[in-house]
């Protein structure tokens, strides 16, 4: 006998909190809004504490069936909720680090126009977030899943009176489209397959089968086509465009959705999903692909950004190319490793690269700030910590994530960890140029501040009034209310790694063992084919659980290259950003066609726009518009309304006022009648 | 014994002959004949099938129609003695105006 943990109540939780707000909010004052929209989102928190604290004590998975949602025929869907190791690390990831990004907001949003609209939304986002974790089946999950997409088009549009913003959000939105079209027809082809969609009985469907190791069956296509979603939802090549765009929400979005939880959604699904990949090889090896280049193509491109919040966008898809490495090599424990650090160090760079645009008063140009560490030093030392975990310094957390998906990468193919490791090296150099370009040198921002800042605060918060048109003196601290989440992620990004200790410095890497039970019961029985799919599927032994003991030495070189990678980057950045800031610009000079290509996001956006919007936007126009809409639709009611205007025209003048002509017409018609009348006569005898 | 198609077809051409009438003339008294014409000549439909089913509503509805034509024409003559006293003409044409 389970306990009923009444696992429902946490994502209705938050959603009460949306319903108040959203429809009582406008009177309430602003105390009141954040109150609300903190005790309810606190409350789904504390409540995932104490399911997280009576877990060891549950049978797994968990699974609470509140109703049937739809049924026909033999196909059912419950509306039910499912919690085993990975939902509840996923549970707590969302709920804790949201609850902190909620705090930080009320302090984050208090000038800003719309206070209780955006609680409301934030709070819709974590009632579809937990949806999506906890749902038991797909299509409860892509509920969540659509939800989240909605609640990200809210808030990355939320100073929708900036067109730059609602375009933002449109293109998110359209761009996700693509990818749940993906997932969609993935689902059709479960209940074809499977007749339901439920984890447990698609994946204990799933098992009989042996990999597709020869050609692609529908188990590969079901893979890939879950991938596009992911691809989608997590902004992997070639659907990341969006992320970048999405920068236009307010900041504590960015680290909400956009770096610690929705855009995880997809390395989630696919950790899930895991049954289905380990069985098409094919698609796992497109998944490592993919995860691979995205991050070393992001990272390029991060080192030009100039925008604080662009260069973490971009450092937010290659960090979620690191976890679809990991899944792709089938180590989905990493992925979900890197995902929970993520969580922490991007949350934190994120919520601190708010802080310092809230101390400067707006401005998100890094060449316009500099020497920001004297003025605002809390929010220096826990984006310092962050800088650090991301950049895969011992002991930071990212460090343990990263090293660990590296060395997992490299059991499948040395390319992967070259690419990898090469991607650590630009991850560490464009943060730490980040970190120098904001936070040393001399304030760049001052001379050109006091007068064009007002300015710009209104441009870049369109709706509210300017919160600060100050310049250099005025620069700040953040207040504590917005520093307190910072200073807990900031202990998070430095021991939140320490869960996954690895065995080849003298861990246990227990969040490995306690993923293990999720990931390891469906590993695909080992046989002569499974052995030759080669590189992409390491044997059943290392794909998860305990590491083998004798690869330690060689795991330990491999620690070293990567800190070492990260070293050399730090240093990098320091000698061109710090000790010779003349540098840049000659090599951006020497290297003009390549950096161009990198500043311009190797044009990607404009390609898409060629190749894809402006063809689909003339089709529109051309055919579905003017051709179908106008030529079809319209032109059948425009024309049967002219036709009976003119009959009309025409029968009107049989209304001349004029008696014979009454008269006459009667006649005629009398006439006719007659005519009938004999005629039917004639002919019935 | 005439037959009754005889009689229809007597009827039919009266009546036929008062449409003429009514259509085609301009003075307003033959135009009220026209329509005793028409009247006359349904009267006779009337009478003829009455006589043919050996009933009588027949009949009746040709009393109805006369008692009806004798207070229109009454009424009808009344108005063309009046028209004419203000309009000094008996050509519907010229009197196709409700005001003077």
């Amino acid at each position: 006998m389970t306990p009923n943990l009444h696992l429902w109540l946490i994502p209705i939780l938050p959603l009460i909190g949306a319903a108040i707000n959203g429809l009582l909010g406008k009177r309430f004052s602003r105390q009141m809004v954040a109150g609300v929209a903190l005790a309810f989102c606190g409350a789904a928190f504390g409540m995932a504490l104490w399911i997280a604290a009576r877990f060891s004590s549950l049978t797994l998975p968990h699974v609470e069936n509140l109703a049937t949602w739809l049924s026909s025929g033999s196909f059912s869907v419950d509306y039910s909720f499912a919690l085993d190791q990975l939902s509840l690390v996923m549970l707590l990831i969302v709920t804790g680090v949201g609850f902190l990004i909620h705090i930080y907001s009320v302090g984050y949003m208090w000038e800003d126009g719309g206070y209780y609209r955006f609680f409301s939304y934030l709070n819709l986002f974590m009632f579809f977030m937990l949806t999506l974790v906890l749902a038991s089946n797909y299509l409860l999950m892509f509920v969540g899943w659509e939800g989240v997409g909605l609640a990200s088009y809210l808030l990355i549009g939320f100073f929708f009176l900036r067109d730059s913003a609602a375009a933002a959000g449109k293109k998110a939105f359209i761009v996700n489209r693509i990818g749940d079209f993906g997932f969609l027809i993935a689902l059709f082809l479960m209940i074809k397959h499977f007749g339901t969609l439920d984890f447990q009985r698609v994946f204990d469907a799933v098992k009989p089968y042996s990999p597709e190791t020869a050609g692609v069956g529908f188990l590969t296509a079901i893979a890939l086509l879950l991938m596009l979603g992911a691809c989608g939802k997590s902004a992997q090549i070639p659907l990341y465009v969006w992320l970048p765009d999405a920068m236009e929400g307010p900041t504590p979005v960015s680290a909400l959705i956009h770096a610690a939880t929705m855009v995880t959604a997809g390395v989630y699904m696919v950790a899930r999903s895991h049954v289905i990949f380990e069985r098409a090889p094919s698609a796992l090896m497109v998944v490592a692909i993919i995860g691979t280049l995205t991050a070393f193509f992001a990272a390029t491109i991060g080192i030009a950004q100039t925008d604080i919040k662009k260069v973490l966008a971009y450092s937010t898809i290659s960090q979620l190319g690191y976890m679809f490495l990991a899944c792709g090599v089938a180590a989905f424990s990493a992925g979900i490793f890197h995902l929970m650090t993520h969580a922490f160090f991007k949350g934190l760079l994120f919520l601190a690269a708010g802080s310092v645009i809230h101390a400067v008063g707006g401005e998100q140009d890094m060449r316009k700030m500099g020497g920001l560490r004297k003025h605002i030093p809390w929010t220096f030392w826990t984006m310092t910590i962050a800088t650090l975990a991301i950049a895969g310094i011992p002991p930071f957390a990212g460090f343990f994530s990263k090293d660990e998906i590296l060395w997992r990468a490299y059991q499948a193919s040395w390319i992967y960890w070259l690419i990898g490791i090469v991607t650590a090296f630009l991850t560490s150099f464009y943060m730490f140029r980040l970190w120098f370009m904001t936070f040393f040198g001399e304030y760049r921002g001052a001379a050109a501040a006091s007068h064009g800042h007002e300015e710009h605060v209104l441009d870049s918060r369109a709706g509210a009034p300017a919160p600060h048109g100050h310049g250099h003196a005025g620069i700040h601290e953040s207040p504590a209310i917005m520093l307190a989440p910072l200073v807990i992620l900031a202990v998070l990004s430095v021991v939140g790694g320490w869960v996954g200790w690895p065995g080849s410095l003298g861990g246990n890497n227990r969040f490995d063992q306690f993923l293990g039970p999720v990931f390891r019961v469906s590993t695909p029985a080992v046989n002569t084919e499974h052995a030759q799919a080669g590189e992409s599927l390491p044997p059943e032994k290392e794909t998860e659980g305990a590491e083998p003991k004798t690869g330690h030495r060689t795991e330990l070189i491999f620690t070293g290259i990567s800190v070492g990678a990260g070293l050399l980057g730090l240093f990098l950045a320091w000698l061109l950003y710090l000790r010779r800031p003349e540098l840049p610009d000659r090599i951006a000079a020497s290297l003009h066609g390549l950096y161009s290509a990198v500043a311009h996001k190797y044009w990607i956006d404009e390609l898409y726009a060629w190749l894809f919007v402006k063809p689909l936007i003339a089709l529109s126009g051309t055919v579905f518009w003017r051709g179908i809409d106008q030529g079809v639709i319209d032109a059948t009611l425009n024309s049967s309304a002219d036709g009976a205007r003119d009959l009309s025209d025409e029968v009107r003048h049989m209304q001349s006022g004029n008696i014979r002509s009454y008269a006459a017409w009667i006649a005629v018609g009398a006439t006719a009648v007659v005519a009938y009348m004999v005629w039917v006569g004639l002919r019935t005898p | 014994m005439v037959p009754l198609s005889y009689y229809l077809v007597l009827s039919g051409m009266l009546f036929a002959c008062g449409v003429t009438g009514f259509l085609i003339k301009r003075n307003i008294i033959t135009i009220f004949m026209s329509i005793e014409l028409m009247l006359n000549g349904v009267n006779l439909s009337f009478v003829a099938f009455a006589a043919r089913w050996q009933q009588l509503s027949g009949q009746v509805f040709v009393f109805f129609v006369m008692v009806v034509a004798a207070a229109e024409a009454a009424v009808g003559l009344a108005i063309i003695i009046a028209l004419f006293r203000t309009r000094e003409t008996l050509n519907v044409d010229q009197v196709n105006l409700l005001k003077l």
